[in-house]
């Protein structure tokens, strides 16, 4: 028979994968590819059902249609009657080994189930919750660091406007500035202007004095003492003549 | 109902008549005995264990079988306890 599978399509050959070194006890297939990037499916709520605690739900669920509820039980009952009709289960000290360790495992199961139940539960939720804090820690802080990034960039247009009044500022002291410079150039140029008028002024006078005073000393000079005898006779005369028509006036 | 080949068809979709057909298709290397096996571990594993609540059925139904299993390797010793010897 073994000869018959050395003619294998070489498809079937292809599709055996290799195995790593050993079987790796990963639950789903790991993302080795990378076209894989899906995020992992959640792990199920729920294992399969199981009645009774070692039959699988899907055996009753096979058996519904042709023989409904009681098929399954009623097939149980049947075989195990004839296991033990014809012997092949055999009842020695061993069945009742194992009835007894059957009876203490249920027992103990259906008393501390729940609660093992519950512990491991609390255990898984404290490692979930463990890491989906430090999920959540990551998450706010890079929001955060997205608002601040917000900010910084709502304030970097802000500067601009500082940049504005800046220049405004800058502009106005260069225009004060060159307005006293002008004010102080127009003063200077006027004392300097003003200096050379009060000169020229002081100039013409200085002449005119010296001419004054020069003509006054010649006049004086070339008045000799007989001029001046005969002016003042004259300046007698006039004034007898002056003084008789005054008193001829005051009596009429 | 599309119509799919033999190899590829699961084995409770396939026909009584069509088993040793069925089998003939089956891959047979060591690499494809471990990789079946891979498979159904994968599958049990999954579907029973690797779930958040998980319940007794995931282990029961494995020591059950080990129970089993070890019950008919032992049956040719466990066949001198027999009561009765006709049946």
């Amino acid at each position: 028979m073994l000869s018959r599978l050395v003619f294998l399509p070489a498809s079937a050959l292809k599709s055996s994968g290799s195995l790593g070194a050993g079987l790796v006890q990963a639950g789903r297939c790991l993302h080795t590819s990378p076209q894989t990037q899906a995020p992992v499916p959640p792990l199920p709520e729920k294992s399969g059902k199981v009645r009774h605690g070692f039959i699988p739900e899907e055996f009753f669920q096979f058996l519904y249609p042709k023989t409904g509820v009681t098929g399954p039980y009623v097939l149980g009952t049947g075989l195990t009657l004839y296991m033990l009709s014809k012997e092949i289960y055999v009842i020695n000290h061993e069945t009742f080994a194992a009835l007894s360790v059957g009876a203490v495992l249920i027992y103990a199961v259906k008393k501390f189930g729940p609660g093992i139940a519950a512990f491991a539960d609390k255990l898984n939720d404290e490692k979930a919750a463990k890491v989906q804090e430090v999920k959540d820690v990551a998450v706010k802080s890079l929001t955060q660091a997205i608002d601040d990034e917000k900010k910084e960039q709502w304030r970097v247009e802000g500067r601009n406007m500082l940049f504005d009044a800046k220049r405004n500022n800058v502009a106005m002291l260069l225009e004060t500035n060159y307005r006293e410079r002008l004010h102080m150039v127009t003063n200077e140029v006027k004392k300097r202007l003003d200096y050379q008028i009060q000169l020229q002024n002081l100039h013409q006078r200085l002449e005119r004095e010296h001419m004054v005073d020069w003509v006054e000393k010649n006049v004086v000079k070339s008045i000799t003492p007989q001029q001046e005898k005969e002016s003042i006779a004259k300046c007698i005369a006039d004034l007898k003549v002056l003084a008789k028509n005054t008193q001829a006036k005051a009596s009429l | 109902m599309i119509s799919v080949p033999l190899s590829e068809k699961k084995l409770l979709d396939v026909k009584l008549s069509q088993l040793p057909a069925w089998a003939g298709t089956r891959d047979f290397t060591p690499n494809g005995i471990l990789s079946a096996i891979r498979r159904g571990h994968d599958r049990y594993f999954n579907k029973y264990i690797n779930v958040k609540k998980g319940g007794i059925g995931g282990i029961a139904m494995l020591l059950t079988g080990y129970v089993v299993l070890s019950y008919i390797w032992e049956y040719d010793h466990i066949k001198h306890d027999r009561w009765r010897k006709y049946h």
